[in-house]
Formats: C-alpha cells, structure tokens, sequence
C-alpha cells in the first residue's frame, strides 16, 4: 500500500497545487467517475506565445479520492504555463506509466512528481482515479480547440 | 418453539468449511475478511456441486426435445423453481427466473411501457391489461433511497409513457419520511419501493405504504435484493403485488434472479424479452403468448444457476433463516457499537438495530471513501466503497460516497474486530484532523 500512497501522492493532496476554478478560460467540462462519484470540474486558457500554442493555464475544482485530488495537482504542476505538443506529451507519458500495469516506473527526470503514481498501476481499480483530471484536461483541450478552429470558420 | 425461547446460534466456524474462498489470503498474505456480502455473497460447495452434477449428469435445453436428457433437464429447472418459490412462500408457477433482480425490475416496468405502447397502437394485450396502460398525469411512486435498478427503469417509462416519477423523501437519520405517503393519491399508478436500502440498511414498513397504495388501486412492488437473502421472508403475507430479488446475495449463482407476482398480475402482463419458448402459436403475420412464467422467460434459460439457486435455498432453510436473522442482527449490534467508538466515523443510516439490516454504510472526517476501502483491503479487509448504485440517496445524506460493511452468516465477530482495528488506522494513515 505504501507503494500507492506515497508521500508526495499524501502532500499534494493535503496541499493542492493549482485549486479552483479561474478566469479567463476557453473551455470549460465536467467529468465523473461514475462508478465511484469522485468529480472534477476543469477549465483550460490556451494562448499563442509567438505563434507557439501555450496552456497559459489549468484551473480545477472537485470532490473525490486521495489519488483523484493528488492526480489534479500533479497534472496542474506537470501542464500549467507548458507549451501545447509539450503538455501532451506529458499526459502520454503518464497514461503510458498508468496503464503499463507496473512495468513502466516511469522517469522522473521527465515526469517529476508525476512519477509517484508509478504504485497506482498495480491497483487497477484506482487507475481511473489517477486518470480523472488528466482526460479532464485533454478533453477540454481538445473542445477549445473545437471552439477556436469554429470562430476562424466563422470569420 | 415460542417467540421468547432463544435461538441456538449458528456454529459459523462449521459453515465457514463450506465456503472455501474464505481460508484464501488476499494481498500480502493477510487472512480474507469478506465483507462485501450486500454486493455479493460467497458461495457454499453444495452449490457449486448442485451446478456441476447438473452438467455432469443431465445437460440439456428444457422445454424442448424427447429424449431423456431433455426431460431431466426439464425436470430439475421446474424442481428448482418449485424449491425457490418455496422458499418465499410462492406457488412455482408464479415465480419468473431472469439475469438479476435488475431484470425482473425492468421486466415489470416494461409491462408499463410496453402495455402502453401497444394501447396507442391499437395492439392486442392480455385480458386485465389496462391497469398497465400509463397515461400523462399518472404518476409513479418510488423513494429517495431506491438502488439504481429500481429508479432508472421508472424514469424511463416516464420518459416514455408521460407519467409523473415522484419520490418518498428521507429523514436525516435515513429512514423513509413517512409524511410523504400522503404523495400517494388517486393518479398513483405504481409504488415500487426497496424493502431494506442496500446503502443504509433501513429496513422500510411495508404494511402502511402497501395500505394506501392499494387504497388508490396502485400496484406494489418491492425490491427485495436485500431482505430474501437475511431474514425469514413470505410473499403471501407482506400484501405487495410483485417482489425482485437476486439469486448471487444468498449464496446462489450469478446469472439468476427471481420476480414473483399474483397470478393476476403477471396474466396480465404484455411480454417483455420475446422470441422463443414464450410462444403459444406463431404465424409469419403474428403470434400469441405462453401463460406466465414461460411467456416471461424466452430463448434457452439459466438451467445450471436454477439448480444451484435451489441447492442455496436448502442450504438456508437448513440453517434456518430466523437462526441467520438473529446471527445478523447481532454482528449489526456489534459493528455498530464498535464504529460508535472510533473518533471521526459516523454511520449513514440508522444507528441502532431497530428495523435495520446488516449492511453499515459509514465515513470517516478528512478521508474519502475510496481511500478508506484501500486501507481496509490493505488489512486484508474487503468491503463495498462508492455510491453503492444508489446516488441520489448519497447527494440526500450529503456525503459523495461511503464505505460500507455488510456481514453474512458466515461472518463472526473476529470479521468485524479486523475491520473496526483497521478503520480505527486510516485517519492516522491521511493525517487527517
């Protein structure tokens, strides 16, 4: 068990990184985990930064599992103030880690904190936890994406 | 043998022989502490056995064929039903044999819909049908501490048919808020209501609510899920029409679960699944249905799970269920006195052992459910965490979701002593305050 919940897994979730929603934002969702109720609300501000998209930030608020709630303020730390194709390679990273079933420990030179939810592999009913907040987020890009792509339509 | 003369207690280490998975280790060699029972119960060898001497010796499809096997099939399947309804105090021929308790659920709301449907198009039904045709303004009765499977088939007949869902609200303490039955008026169709609440335990009257709804010609069902398995249990005397109930929480098979109705009832019930087996004659232009429960029951049905529904059924009788009930109730009383003493954890639900049954939904201050279950299966210790299929009754409760332990016969007071220790850990664990 101490494997799953490691001590930077318990400091996050007593002090989360990035908590509460703010604006401006360009998309905002709402996922569960319908199994377990756990929920999390999740907005996303893209900005250009010399022709190159940034996710200026990821703002969040919810209800749910250590895992679940830790998970949000490691992605905050891992995608907030990031280059776009960086962000997502991030989320790739964590979800290839996630869902290796324990063979992949991940890199912590790459992942930083991310890294502590190498245990959450080994427990299968906990790994969509871990993974709320990160499709949370990947979702919401992607409907930002939608929306912005439809303004240029429109113009 | 008078009401006050004390029942011989169930020699639960005797039982426990019979149960095998419980002598395995889970995790790092920790002793299994089963406590998951409301979700599902473990299964007893004679069971297993039942099922497999059915395969070994007389598989077949039932209700089909001339040859010896066929009708032994055929035989032990309508044996098995005869034992089951037995066991609820039911004539056979008015019990149906579905997947699960959520399928007779459905299977009784879909009469509504279906009847419904086939009245606006002018369709054939069967004779008394009418009290099954939903029109707008009628309502249905249901509560707020329904499981999913006896909420969602209602809201969809709604959605369908253009009746009213309204609901008998809750009191803080978890019990139904019996001034709502005034909700039942001479537009209530249906009351269909759970007759003890998998997430809190309460175990619901239902002299008064059958009272008023059969005052207003409403029919009655009651979810069973969670009283058949526990106590002493008797269709003829509790005044519903119709009762669902699942063949996996009382030691049974998955794949089988049960719906009683009065004959009246079901004769006059459209179909729900179609195709064979249900038929009386069939012509390229239309056909016509089997009484009940055939015409309930189509395709090639769950023979091997009804012979080991029926093997659970001895299995209990044998014990005795007013033993079984008396067992319960006291891991109830023991557990519940236990949590009392652990700071930070409040039970949902009622907090002593008058009308209640052994499933205890609780939470700890600071840690979330989830979190709760992970350190309790770490100790070897499986229980139930999430909205137990029964959301609205969370969001009514104000907690996201519980933990919840639920014992069963073969459970002791040793069970209940490894999850109360590991309970007493977890704040510790989160640092929580």
């Amino acid at each position: 068990m101490q494997d799953l919940y490691q001590e930077i897994i318990l400091d996050h979730y007593r002090r989360p990184q990035g908590r509460g929603l703010r604006e401006p934002f360009d998309s905002q969702v709402h996922h569960v985990n319908p199994t377990c109720g756990d929920e999390i609300d999740l907005r996303v501000h893209l900005e250009d930064r010399d022709g190159l998209p940034y996710v200026a930030d990821v703002s969040y608020a919810g209800q749910g599992c250590s895992i679940s709630q830790a998970s949000a303020s490691v992605m905050f730390e891992s995608l907030a103030d990031k280059p776009l194709t960086e962000a997502f390679e991030s989320l790739a990273r964590f979800q290839e880690m996630i869902q290796s079933k324990g063979e992949n420990p991940g890199d912590e030179d790459t992942m930083g904190d991310a890294v502590a939810f190498a245990g959450v592999a080994k427990y299968p009913a906990r790994i969509k936890c871990a993974l709320l907040p990160w499709l949370a987020w990947k979702d919401a890009v992607l409907r930002a994406s939608d929306a912005s792509s439809t303004d240029k339509d429109d113009q | 043998m008078t009401a006050t003369t004390a029942l011989a207690p169930l020699d639960v280490s005797r039982i426990r022989l019979d149960f095998p998975i419980l002598a395995r280790t889970v995790r790092d060699a920790r002793p299994l502490v089963y406590l998951d029972s409301a979700a599902t119960s473990q299964k007893p060898v004679a069971v297993l056995d039942a099922e497999r001497h059915f395969y070994v010796t007389s598989n077949a499809a039932v209700h089909r064929g001339a040859h010896q096997l066929a009708e032994e099939a055929t035989e032990a399947y309508e044996g098995a039903r005869a034992e089951i309804a037995g066991f609820v105090g039911a004539r056979a021929e008015d019990v149906v044999f579905t997947r699960n308790a959520t399928e007779s659920l459905n299977l009784m709301a879909y009469a509504f819909s279906n009847a419904t449907d086939k009245a606006r198009m002018g369709s054939a039904l069967p004779e008394g049908a009418e009290r099954f045709i939903l029109r707008a303004g009628d309502e249905i009765l249901v509560t707020e501490m329904e499981h999913h499977a006896n909420l969602i088939p209602w809201q969809e007949v709604c959605a369908k048919t253009g009746a009213t869902l309204r609901w008998i609200g809750l009191t803080d303490e978890g019990r139904l808020d019996l001034k709502d039955l005034n909700l039942i008026n001479e537009r209530t169709r249906v009351v269909s209501f759970v007759h003890q609440s998998n997430i809190l335990g309460t175990l619901n009257p239902v002299g008064p609510i059958v009272e008023r709804a059969r005052a207003v010609g409403a029919l009655t069902i009651l979810d069973a899920c969670q009283s058949v398995p526990h106590m002493p249990f008797d269709v003829s005397t509790l005044g519903v029409d119709a009762v669902a109930w699942s063949g996996h929480k009382m030691l049974g098979p998955t794949g089988i679960g049960c719906l009683w109705a009065h004959a009246d009832v079901l004769s006059a019930m459209p179909p729900f699944l179609s195709g064979g087996s249900m038929i009386e004659t069939v012509t390229m232009e239309a056909s016509t249905f089997a009484p009940p429960p055939a015409r309930f029951e189509a395709g090639v049905p769950m023979v091997a799970q009804a012979v080991g529904l029926a093997e659970a059924c001895r299995y209990l009788t044998h014990l005795g269920m007013d033993r079984i009930e008396a067992h319960e109730h006291d891991m109830t009383a023991y557990a519940l006195n236990g949590l009392a003493q652990i700071p930070g954890v409040r039970v949902i639900g009622p907090t002593d052992t008058h009308d209640r049954g052994s499933a205890i939904s609780f939470v700890v201050d600071g840690v979330h459910p989830h979190d709760v279950g992970q350190v309790l299966d770490d100790r070897g210790v499986a229980v139930r965490v999430g909205h137990h299929c029964a959301w609205p009754t969370c969001r009514r409760m104000q907690v996201p979701a519980t933990t919840r332990l639920s014992p069963y016969l073969y459970n002791d007071h040793a069970d209940i002593d490894a999850c109360l220790n590991a309970v007493a850990e977890v704040r510790g664990i989160f640092g929580a305050t």
